[in-house]
């Protein structure tokens, strides 16, 4: 199991150079910078002298390759650089960020999980029927819905109409401000783990070995426990590995309709304004995430289901 | 004053602020803005940044030498009782306050001043301010590393302090936005200043929750008696326009900018009608022309364009009023605004035989840049191409992003551009755009070159009698007209809700959102405790 565990850690490292070296390149070659961004409100005329001496400071006129090759041993001690906007460390940046984006995504990951899952189960025990009819219209409703608009939706039900809900904005912290942010950021996971639920449950259901348990006389509650719901299970978990970390991804356009204080906003604003060190930071943490994740859905694979430690 | 005069037909909201000041402020309550211009604050330590957006929250926390006084139209002393002008305008000398304290506890001297510029002149941190304290003498030789201090700044005494210009201007118009505030010289230093800003401001820094709001509280030390009214101040990043339609119509938050959308929609709402307020800022949107184009260098073609674009039809219809027709380049609230003139007809035919006379009777094809932005970008350029097509006039348009289009302009990489840029509240500032000394790199993107122009602008730089200096202004402004580098679009109308409850309210012509906070207060009815 550890030598998985280290082969699969591993495999992650060309992964990291690789998303290095492309934000990087790409960020060098698209038109704009952060001098030009200054001034994209056009409110005072661009300064020359100053213009000049912010790519001086900012050693905008390197070459591409000493710019990446001091970006990338920088990297290696763990400095992920300087903002050009703020003029903070990216990682004090970075770190101010993680917690409410943690936040957001666990909360809606949550709301997918304790929803899709089981959504996808009673809907796949009884095929055809209402539920399972309205569970698919569900899914294929959150998973065709943009979340901008949706999340427009709910702030106009629940903060608007009814009052419930603050509309936008972190507060505290506390869960009231988060409800709204994280449903309209996990409908689409739930939606996807519904329908994922439903066809796993439903192909296993036909499988010879369920078969096999129910000619046994087994009941179906311990079929469906220990044969349909554990083998369901792998295919559930990889869903879960992949929207999990796609997650922070996808939190970029709710965060800023929310006001919500966390990485995809700073990555947006950031892209926005050409803060190129804190677009690379944003990036390889969301990166990061999604390998971390995702090595850590592989690992437990390897836990369910031993046959895969050894493939 | 003309700011009155436009203030009084533009703004509907008049009526709230009118009321605000017949009633007696209450103290108490908290002051909920928002900052809508899309991203998140730059900094906290605001000498690093230029952005509208930034300098929201920066009113609260921070003071200049002047303030920009809305309802007169021009920058007055703040930190500053009085400026004494000697030297054939050269010299100034101001009697500082002696009241005013940091929000450590400290009280702030002619010290704090001269740190805080010799600060922005460090050539090797380039803050954008150093356009505004270039303007003193000794302070270029500070930014390029030759001098430690800036000459031209003398301490007389602890509460008066000399500043020699190099240019006769007026400083009010460099000294009095947020990029020349006064740090506290013990602590400005620190790094913990850029986590926990110290200023002279009515208000207090508490938090910042980066991406999301900056919270103030009340200083009791501030220098006005018995101001700040409100407890506490709220500035919340809201950069979508329909979360913050949201949220103003939930009463979460006091002030919400509006676009042309919501600018339709509140004025047909009987219940949000009341709450518009709105000014003409200085800002000027215009199409800038590159005369290196072979037809764009005559003037005649630029004329062509002006006549040929119908902009009272996009102002309407797409712009849906939230603008005002631009006549020449100076806006309705410059000081040097000429009312009796009149901007390009709209007359095709015209357009025609001008486009003919220079030479292009079948016209010809350009490539215009432009941004995405709904208001003076490629929903505009889109409407404006089948009016050029009348006139047998091609556009071919290239999109890039605003933070693009800067750079674009700057370095004058373009046939044609769309941009919206501030034209005050300096009308001398403004038209040295057009000056030939100006490097296109700083804000003559349009490489404008005219000696009649370059002379009557300098005259007017020299005169001691300001009556004149606005003849000669204003002369200039009506030979860019008949120049045309630029085709005039419009100026923007800016347009904010503010809530009932929130009293005091100023029609600042520099931007609406920029408030002095002191003078804002909240009534009973707020729902914010």
């Amino acid at each position: 199991m550890l030598s998985f565990a280290i082969r699969r850690i591993l495999q992650t490292v060309p992964t990291v150079l690789a998303v290095v070296l492309v934000i990087f390149v790409l960020f060098s070659v698209v038109p704009g910078s952060i001098i030009s961004s200054m001034n994209d409100d056009g409110r005072g005329p661009t300064d020359p002298q100053v213009v000049e001496r912010m790519k001086k400071q900012l050693g905008l006129d390197d070459p591409v390759y000493i710019r990446f090759s001091s970006y990338v041993a920088k990297l290696a001690t763990g400095d992920f650089g300087t903002s050009f906007r703020t003029r903070e460390p990216v990682t004090t940046m970075l770190a101010k960020r993680m917690w409410p984006t943690l936040q957001l995504i666990f909360a809606s990951m949550t709301f997918a999980i304790v929803i899709g899952v089981p959504l996808g189960f009673i809907a796949a025990l009884r095929p055809g029927s209402f539920v399972d009819t309205l569970s698919m219209v569900l899914a294929v409703s959150g998973l065709s819905m943009a979340k901008f608009w949706l999340g427009l939706l709910l702030m106009y039900l629940f903060a608007l109409k009814l009052g419930w809900l603050p509309s936008f904005g972190y507060g505290d912290g506390g869960l009231k401000y988060l409800v709204l942010p994280a449903v309209t950021l996990g409908v689409s996971p739930m939606a996807l783990l519904a329908r994922t639920t439903r066809a796993a449950v439903l192909e296993i259901m036909t499988a010879d070995f369920v078969r096999t348990a129910r000619s046994k006389g087994m009941s179906e509650t311990r079929v469906v426990k220990w044969h349909v719901m554990r083998n369901a299970l792998v295919l559930i978990l990889t869903t879960i590995g992949l929207q999990f970390g796609a997650l922070m991804g996808q939190a970029v356009v709710v965060e800023k309709l929310f006001s919500w204080p966390g990485i995809g906003s700073l990555l947006v604003d950031s892209v926005l304004q050409r803060d190129l060190p804190a677009v690379q930071g944003s990036i390889l943490v969301v990166v990061l995430f999604f390998l971390t994740i995702n090595t850590m859905i592989d690992l437990l694979y390897a836990v369910i289901d031993p046959r895969i430690r050894y493939a | 004053m003309m700011f009155k005069k436009i203030a009084i037909v533009a703004g509907l909201g008049l009526a709230l602020s009118v009321t605000a000041e017949a009633q007696t402020p209450r103290k108490g309550g908290t002051i909920r803005m928002t900052a809508p211009y899309g991203s998140s604050f730059t900094s906290m330590d605001i000498h690093t940044t230029q952005r509208a957006q930034d300098e929201i929250f920066a009113k609260g926390l921070h003071r200049s030498l002047y303030i920009w006084d809305s309802a007169e139209g021009k920058p007055v002393p703040e930190l500053a009782k009085e400026a004494i002008v000697s030297g054939g305008g050269l010299v100034y000398t101001f009697k500082l306050r002696d009241d005013a304290y940091f929000h450590h506890g400290r009280k702030m001297t002619a010290d704090d001043v001269i740190w805080s510029y010799n600060r922005i002149m460090d050539g090797a941190k380039a803050y954008p301010g150093a356009r505004f304290v270039r303007m003193i003498e000794g302070a270029s030789e500070v930014e390029k590393g030759k001098a430690k201090e800036i000459s031209g700044l003398k301490k007389i005494d602890d509460f008066t302090l000399e500043m020699k210009l190099t240019e006769k201007v007026d400083p009010g118009f460099y000294f009095f936005t947020a990029l020349t505030s006064i740090y506290p010289a013990d602590e400005g230093a620190k790094d913990s200043f850029i986590q926990k800003p110290i200023g002279l401001g009515p208000f207090k820094f508490v938090e910042h929750v980066p991406g999301s709001r900056v919270v103030l509280e009340r200083f009791d030390k501030f220098y006005k008696p018995g101001k700040p009214y409100a407890d506490k101040m709220i500035v919340s990043i809201m950069g979508e326009a329909a979360a913050r339609d949201v949220a103003f119509r939930n009463k979460e938050i006091d002030t919400s900018v509006l676009g042309p959308a919501q600018y339709v929609a509140y004025q047909a709402d009987p219940a949000l009608k009341g709450t518009i307020v709105e000014v003409a800022e200085v800002f000027t949107r215009y199409m800038g022309i590159n005369p290196s184009f072979k037809p764009f260098s005559d003037k005649r073609v630029r004329q062509a364009i002006n006549h040929a674009i119908d902009a009272d039809l996009i102002i309407s219809k797409l712009v849906k009023n939230k603008a005002y027709r631009a006549t020449s380049w100076l806006p309705l609230t410059s000081p040097a605004y000429d009312k009796t003139m009149k901007p390009y007809a709209f007359d095709p035919a015209k357009a025609k035989q001008l486009l003919a006379d220079a030479g292009y009777p079948t016209g010809f094809e350009f490539e215009w840049t432009a941004s995405q932005n709904e208001s003076w970008g490629l929903p505009i350029v889109e409407a404006i191409i089948p009016m050029l097509d009348r006139v047998g006039i091609k556009v071919k348009v290239k999109q890039v992003e605003t933070a693009v289009l800067a750079e674009v302009a700057r370095k004058g990489e373009f046939q044609a551009f769309i941009y919206s840029q501030a034209t005050g509240p300096d009308p001398q500032a403004a038209l040295k755009c057009f000056h030939s000394a100006t490097p296109q790199s700083a804000c003559n993107y349009t490489a404008f070159k005219n000696a009649d122009f370059d002379k009557l602008l300098d005259e007017a730089g020299q005169t001691d009698d300001a009556a004149k200096r606005v003849q000669l202004l204003q002369k200039a402004n009506a030979l860019l007209y008949d120049e045309a580098p630029v085709w005039f679009f419009n100026y923007n109308k800016a347009v904010m809700a503010v809530q009932p409850w929130l009293k005091g309210i100023q029609l600042n012509a520099t931007e609406l959102t920029h408030q002095n906070v002191e003078d804002l207060w909240v009534d009973e009815t707020s729902p914010a405790k």
